[in-house]
């Protein structure tokens, strides 16, 4: 029998993790001589109370969404994709060219054709440490790093030498034309008389990151493939007598996981800048990891974390705005969720289990 | 620390003498499950005490108490009569106790002595205790013929000899009792008969030796006492002397078990699956199958027999479409792609070939996978339970429940994830998603291997049902026993080959045996009578005569007309197994007189012969053993390279009583040297 039931394992667990971080970081915020209890309403205050604050959160979350969506696929086939930043960038790079390029009538077929572009190029940045992979054994984390090296490297080149207007200072393009700038949430929701998200970056992309996390689910769970990339992520040499192809499976699941990456920079670059500018992807690459451990690589589990970590983001920023708790620290309690969620699982998890096990034998 | 039970010792039959090992309500539970219920124990110094069970019976878990891996939720442990609390592996080693595990805790690359000191250094300089390590070592292999080149790696040792340093490793930490967890379950039936003579070995010097096994014929034929464990409990302790194999596994699950298969005789028709020729060299460009033929005829079932390693896993997995051979394969007739983009599993089990592979852990199930996703493993292309884009997985699940349920799946919870089943219901899962199918030819591997008694009654059943209903049937098994209750026909792979073909009825262990060991021409290897047809003070003799020879090793050798060149008599040590050893002088002693057959006269009866042919052998032996590279002899067969060519010497009184049940009696002691057969026809050099 499993030792605990899976809502335990689901939700117990990252929750009592949470609620440890929590613990941790309210006494680093004592130790610098502030009030814990002030900085979360804070927190809470910026992040979640007003519509605008929602903008923010949601806006920093489709990132994570995507990012973390990224991860998780690649999880499932037991590969260690942290790639993301530069196939999210090289993504934003896909995003660039199709809304330069591309006269789009309006903004649904443009965000169509953008997500296309987006997702091949991301899908391309990881094809080669894919096909690395495959076929020469050279370690997906290694390939992947390197490659989000040389990501950004290619995007200051071609930004600077190439796509930067005529007498720009930027290193950055042209803003899109009208007809490929993406409705945000101010546009979608505010009515005459109440502003709703004013400001905020959210945008459409939220509900496009929404459907992924459902489309990846099926994918993972309901589809031929994604029964292959579990059984291969589970057990190679199982999934070699079965007649599934590990070449395959590593290729295309890194794929699909560098295209979902690469649809992150719809959100940055076609939703909020409006343009492509460097450094388009703010971490959001790496942040992905923590989404998915901390969701178990489950889509649902991603979408929750990706709230949390969206919550984080905003609620840091407010704090650092309004406080005398420097930006680092924000960073710092990040960290915290990330130790306590992905590195320490066990932590948790082994208590819990032997609770659940004491209390099955009473019963 | 036997100081006080030194006198005693003498006479370990009375009562005085405080048991070695004395258990008193030891119980433990994991969660829910009561895994040892109340077992009290109580073994004899200077003894071998077998613990014989099913698995999950509880025997792992009652040793790893013993080894403080584990803490008893009640219950005590007595070591020389005094309790003894046993918190951790530290405090047992401290008390003498010695674990050797079923998968060994080695470090692959660092040298033996290295291994052997880990743990249990002296200072923060290594060189002292290497040395002194060499030294007790040296020692140690004197004493129990346990023989390990102290400066070899690991990774380039046989299991064998690997497993010999963990009981070196435990000897130098003087311990007096040890822990044997399945000991055998990896070694060649010669690495095995080695195994069991060092443990006589150790038990005349007044070592205590718990053996857990779920080998009954291990059990009879090492033990002095045995104890009989059932879901936990302890069910039964007997004197090996006073039972018998059928009455333990009676014992071990409750009932009457029949050892015997019912089959009707077979009605076999065309050939299904054809083989010709094929040919396989893995990655280390070593030949793994050297030019395989068979036929497997519709209705009937081809048992494949063999040592572990002499190609057969090679020859499943190009059948099933997962390693690249050469040769030709036809199904009904039509020839299927052995290499490219059409050969891999889906495109064998689109031409009916259903598998159900040795290791079912590492390729058969998914374990972290539920019941019902792997009841559709390897066919979850299946068009039918597709509907649209999507698989049908409430289809599947409602076919899964239908599929445990007439398998006798226990329990039949398609949710279940594979790894909570036990061992014989997950080859359970295995075998209905492969025999549900109905596929033309059923590839079977191990089908039984760490399946309790009572499920391989079933499996077994359900493997003739679907001979009985005209399928083709390739059985590989290194069970003796089951490849002769269910084939039809027997064929014999040793070194990649096929060594000859058998009807059962008209076969027996011992030849089966010789073939096993490479040697084709039983009809001129006799057999002797008995297998130990050589006394102790023969077997003395000859080790004395031989020792003398190798000291000297300038006599003259008596060489044998065809034995002239070095590389045959190479061959003759490498064949010899279990007497591989790292020094000459050990493989003498080991493997004792292997005396040489010549073309000329191949039919010298082993009891003459023996005595004197076996300084001969010595001879020969020395000049081709130098102690500079003495583990270059590889107790493996599968690396033995050259076609077989000249001469070759098997242990085979040993090899045939561990190959059979029939021999129930093995003699303990280590005089299986005394009837050495060799082939003029096998032998190969060591690669």
């Amino acid at each position: 029998m499993d030792k605990m039931p899976g809502w335990a394992d689901a939700v117990l667990v990252p929750l009592i993790s949470l609620l440890l971080a929590a613990i941790l970081s309210a006494l680093v915020i004592i130790g610098i001589g502030e009030d814990p209890v002030a900085a979360f309403k804070l927190m809470v205050d910026g992040a979640l109370m007003r519509s605008s604050g929602w903008g923010y959160t949601l806006y920093y979350a489709t990132n994570f969404i995507f990012t973390g969506l990224a991860v998780a696929v690649a999880f499932h086939a037991r590969l260690f994709n942290i790639g993301g930043e530069g196939q999210a960038m090289i993504g934003g790079l896909g995003v660039a060219l199709a809304c330069l390029y591309i006269p789009w009538p309006n903004w649904y077929v443009a965000l169509l054709g953008a997500t296309v572009s987006a997702a091949l190029f991301g899908a391309m940045w990881a094809l080669i440490p894919a096909y690395l992979q495959a076929k020469r054994g050279s370690h997906i984390v290694i390939t992947t790093i390197m490659f989000n090296f040389i990501a950004a490297a290619v995007l200051n080149y071609i930004l600077v030498n190439i796509l930067r207007p005529q007498g720009a200072m930027d290193p950055a393009t042209a803003r899109f034309p009208e007809a490929a700038q993406l409705p945000t949430f101010q546009d979608m929701f505010s009515t005459a008389e109440t502003a709703m998200f004013r400001g905020a970056p959210a945008n459409v992309t939220f509900f496009l990151a929404v459907f992924m996390c459902l489309a990846v689910w099926v994918l993972i769970w309901r589809t031929k493939l994604g029964y292959e990339i579990r059984s291969f992520g589970q057990s190679e040499s199982a999934a070699k007598y079965a007649g599934i192809s590990p070449i395959k499976i590593t290729v295309v699941a890194m794929l699909i996981s560098g295209g979902l990456a690469g649809m992150m920079a719809l959100n940055t670059t076609m939703g909020e800048a409006e343009r492509l500018v460097m450094n388009a992807t703010e971490g959001a690459g790496f942040i992905g990891i923590a989404v998915a451990l901390m969701g178990r690589s489950h889509p649902l589990g991603v979408l929750l974390a990706a709230l949390l970590f969206g919550f984080l983001y905003q609620g840091g920023a407010e704090l650092a705005l309004w406080t005398n708790i420097p930006r680092e620290l924000i960073v710092v309690i990040q960290a915290l969720v990330i130790l306590f969620t992905g590195a320490l699982d066990n932590m948790v998890r082994m208590p819990l289990e032997k609770l659940f096990l004491a209390a099955r034998r009473k019963a | 620390m036997n100081t006080a039970v030194a006198a005693p010792e003498t006479d370990p039959l009375l009562a005085s003498v405080p048991p070695a090992i004395q258990l008193k309500g030891i119980s433990k539970a994991f969660g829910p499950v009561q895994a040892n219920k109340n077992i009290s124990i109580s073994v004899k110094p200077g003894t071998i005490h077998g613990i014989i069970g099913e698995n999950g019976a509880g025997k792992s878990t009652l040793m790893s108490i013993l080894y403080g891996f584990y803490k008893a939720d009640s219950g005590q442990i007595f070591i020389n009569g005094k309790e003894t609390q046993i918190p951790d592996s530290q405090a047992a080693i401290k008390a003498g106790i010695g674990m050797v595990f079923q998968h060994f805790k080695l470090v692959q690359n660092f040298t033996v002595l290295e291994n052997v000191i880990l743990g249990a250094e002296d200072g923060p300089l290594l060189r002292p205790s290497l040395n002194k390590a060499r030294g007790v070592l040296k020692q140690l292999a004197e004493e129990y013929e346990l023989n390990v080149d102290p400066d070899a790696i690991i990774e380039n040792l046989s299991v064998g000899h690997q497993q010999r340093v963990e009981i070196l490793k435990a000897l130098y930490r003087q311990a007096d009792i040890l822990i044997l967890d399945e000991p055998t379950g990896v070694l060649t039936p010669a690495e095995a008969d080695h195994l069991f003579r060092i443990l006589d070995n150790l038990r005349k010097e007044g070592k205590t030796i718990i053996l857990i096994t779920h080998k009954l014929r291990e059990i009879m034929d090492a033990t002095d006492t045995v104890s009989v464990m059932r879901r936990g409990e302890m069910t039964a302790t007997v004197k090996t002397a006073e039972t018998s194999p059928e009455r333990l596994a009676e014992m071990m699950v409750g009932r009457k078990v029949l050892l015997q298969v019912d089959k009707k005789p077979a009605e076999p028709g065309k050939p299904v699956l054809e083989v010709e020729n094929l040919r396989l060299t893995d990655e280390k460009g070593v030949e793994r199958l050297k030019g395989i033929s068979l036929n497997v005829l519709a209705g009937e079932i081809l048992g494949i027999a063999g040592v572990a390693g002499n190609g057969q896993s090679e020859l499943l997995e190009v059948l099933g479409g997962y390693a690249n051979a050469t040769g030709t394969i036809r199904v009904n007739g039509q020839e299927i792609d052995l290499t490219g983009k059409h050969s891999d599993g889906q495109s064998r089990r689109a031409r009916g070939i259903a598998h159900v592979p040795e290791d079912r852990h590492r390729e058969g199930l998914i374990m972290p996978f539920t019941a019902w996703e792997n009841t559709v493993f390897g066919y979850h292309r299946d068009p039918k339970i597709q509907s649209g884009m999507l698989m049908d997985n409430a289809a599947i699940k409602a076919e899964a429940a239908a599929k445990m349920e007439r398998f006798d799946v226990r329990p039949p919870n398609p949710k279940l994830a594979a790894r909570n089943f036990s061992g014989g219901n997950q080859q359970k899962i295995v075998l209905a998603r492969e025999i549900e199918r109905n596929p033309d030819i059923l590839l079977v591997g191990q089908p039984t291997r760490g399946v309790d008694i009572g499920a391989i009654e079933f499996i077994h059943q359900q493997i003739i049902r679907l001979r009985d209903e005209g399928k083709a049937i390739l059985l590989v098994s290194v069970e003796l026993d089951e490849i002769f209750s269910l084939s039809d026909r027997i064929a014999v792979m040793f070194d990649g080959q096929i060594m000859g073909e058998r009807i059962p009825s008209e076969t027996n262990e011992k030849e089966l045996g010789l073939l096993m060991a490479g040697i084709t021409d039983t009809a001129h290897a006799k057999m002797p009578a008995s297998p130990m047809a050589m006394s102790e003070e023969e077997v003395q003799e000859a080790a004395e005569i031989e020792a003398d020879a190798q000291a000297e090793s300038e006599l003259t050798p008596e060489v044998p007309q065809d034995a002239e060149a070095p590389s045959e008599t190479e061959v003759k040590l490498t064949t010899t197994d279990a007497g591989a050893e790292v020094a000459p002088v050990e493989a003498q002693v080991d493997e004792t007189a292997p005396d040489i057959r010549t073309d000329a006269a191949p039919d010298i009866s082993a009891d003459d012969e023996t005595k004197t042919e076996a300084p001969a052998a010595a001879d020969i032996a020395s000049p081709t053993m130098p102690h500079e590279e003495p583990m270059t002899f590889s107790t493996d067969p599968v690396d033995v390279e050259t076609p077989p060519a000249k001469t070759e010497a098997i242990s085979l009184g040993s090899l045939s009583a561990t190959l059979t049940q029939s021999t129930p009696e093995r003699p303990k002691s280590p005089d299986t040297k005394s009837d050495p057969i060799k082939d003029p026809e096998e032998g190969g050099k060591d690669g």
